[in-house]
């Protein structure tokens, strides 16, 4: 990030969104323009780019291009665990209610490359529900679907993604869960077994399935509150009556007109209930 | 119809910065009504009680980690939650952002700081504490440029002094004070 930054006014933004609408079928035309402005900017500096013309004409020009510019733009952080006390409330109030239904379907809408997916399987597994499980794990980026098949995540995190299992409430031995091999960790494929990955873009793609939980973490705040509310409409419409939606623990449903079909099961780990 | 937000105060720390904050926070006079936002590098999901620390010092004014899309208002002191990045959308609402580390923070007083400087330019006054790194001072920077105005806590005075020299060396025109003309100055601007 530099300071004598090429700042990208109002009109070369809305060229290239245009430009990513038309030609590509992505439309980020109602993401929130404060972090998108800065991803964009540093986009060009890691594509060491001069000028807002290279940006527009490498756009218009080459798919490779395109697919580091959607990798890069996007945001792909994740961790298993992250807000073990979000987890730790799923445990205690949420798999309860699931484990009464014979099959237990879960959408993981913006799974990036699926820590907090694996996370889940893990806490199914241990609640004795995940044989009975289907999980739908979906992305706007097909790279991050590629890596997330893979089950292989970096070691070098485990120690902070192990505090923060026993943090969520885990008592079994973590490593149990992956195996190590060289830099890597690979989460054991048994408990990958029923995670289903495609790509599928919160924008533009339809209701597919019918869940008893979608979990959705800091991927609205990306979105301004048009955006927003569009998902929540996609997101009331794929659950089952009494079904549950889990956000990112900053967001909030206070700006969206579904606010009252839902009931707020934990206000502190943002899980929601749809009302019946 | 709330009153449209004109100016703003963004204070950005690390180690060494709490006693300040707290200082300020608690010396605001009961008629200052200029909302405040505080970045504050702190520990990852490690629960945090910084907004009730300092709620407890100022009864006056509303101390909250804002969510998702909040609206800035009058006589509110936000604080960035810890691992999040905070932004300002250019209708005055509050965008969260959980991309990358930034100076090996998140939230980075960089971006949050870059971000002021976008939406309320010249009417920004920055305030950059003590700590250990260098976060801020390109934002500083940033804000100097776009006609806000930039306070430095004398590294005299800071227990690390490495980010305000990092922002004296980077800004021109900041100026340079100690945590009690800090309070003054603030207290002045009502």
């Amino acid at each position: 990030m530099m300071n004598d930054k090429r700042e990208i006014g109002e009109d070369d933004l809305n060229d290239i969104l245009l430009i990513l609408k038309q030609k590509y079928g992505y439309d980020f035309s109602n993401y929130a323009r404060a972090s998108l402005s800065r991803r964009l900017d540093r986009f060009m500096d890691t594509a060491k780019l001069n000028s807002i013309y290279d940006l527009k004409y490498n756009l218009t020009n080459s798919k490779e291009f395109f697919a580091f510019f959607l990798q890069t733009v996007t945001v792909n952080v994740t961790e298993m665990f992250r807000d073990p006390v979000f987890y730790k409330t799923l445990r205690e109030r949420v798999l309860p209610k699931l484990a009464s239904y014979p099959i237990i379907k879960i959408w993981h809408a913006g799974c990036a490359t699926g820590e907090e997916v694996y996370s889940m399987c893990i806490l199914l597994h241990e609640a004795g529900l995940l044989e009975r499980s289907k999980i739908y794990a979906t992305d706007i980026n097909p790279v991050n679907i590629e890596k997330a098949r893979t089950g292989i995540i970096s070691l070098k995190n485990m120690k902070e993604f192990t505090h923060n299992y026993i943090q969520s409430g885990g008592v079994n031995d973590f490593s149990q869960y992956y195996t190590a091999r060289y830099e890597n960790a690979i989460i054991k494929k048994e408990l990958r077994k029923n995670i289903v990955f495609s790509q599928h873009n919160l924008v533009t793609d339809q209701v597919f399935n019918e869940f008893q939980l979608i979990c959705c973490r800091n991927v609205l705040i990306y979105f301004n509150k048009v955006l927003q509310n569009n998902v929540f409409h996609l997101f009331y419409d794929s659950l089952a009556p009494m079904g549950y939606m889990a956000l990112g623990m900053k967001e909030s449903l206070l700006f969206t007109d579904l606010r009252f079909k839902f009931e707020t099961v934990s206000n502190a780990t943002k899980i929601f209930r749809r009302k019946a | 119809m709330p009153k449209s937000i004109q100016d703003i105060i963004v204070i950005g720390g690390s180690a060494g910065s709490l006693p300040a904050i707290l200082n300020i926070v608690d010396k605001l006079p009961d008629n200052f009504v200029t909302p405040v936002v505080i970045v504050l590098h702190r520990l990852r999901n490690v629960v945090s009680d910084m907004s009730r620390i300092l709620s407890a010092s100022q009864p006056n004014f509303k101390i909250h980690e804002p969510e998702d899309k909040e609206r800035i208002k009058q006589k509110h002191i936000y604080i960035a939650p810890q691992n999040y990045h905070l932004l300002i959308e250019d209708d005055k609402t509050i965008s969260l952002d959980y991309s990358e580390a930034v100076n090996y923070s998140r939230p980075s007083i960089d971006v949050t700081f870059e971000s002021v400087a976008h939406v309320f330019a010249d009417k920004t006054t920055a305030i950059l504490l003590s700590g250990a790194n260098a976060d801020g001072a390109e934002g500083a920077a940033v804000i100097a440029k776009a006609g806000g105005t930039v306070i430095i806590q004398d590294p005299e005075t800071s227990d690390y002094p490495a980010m305000p020299m990092a922002a004296l060396e980077m800004v021109r025109g900041a100026l340079v004070k100690t945590p009690d003309e800090i309070v003054d100055f603030i207290r002045q601007k009502c």
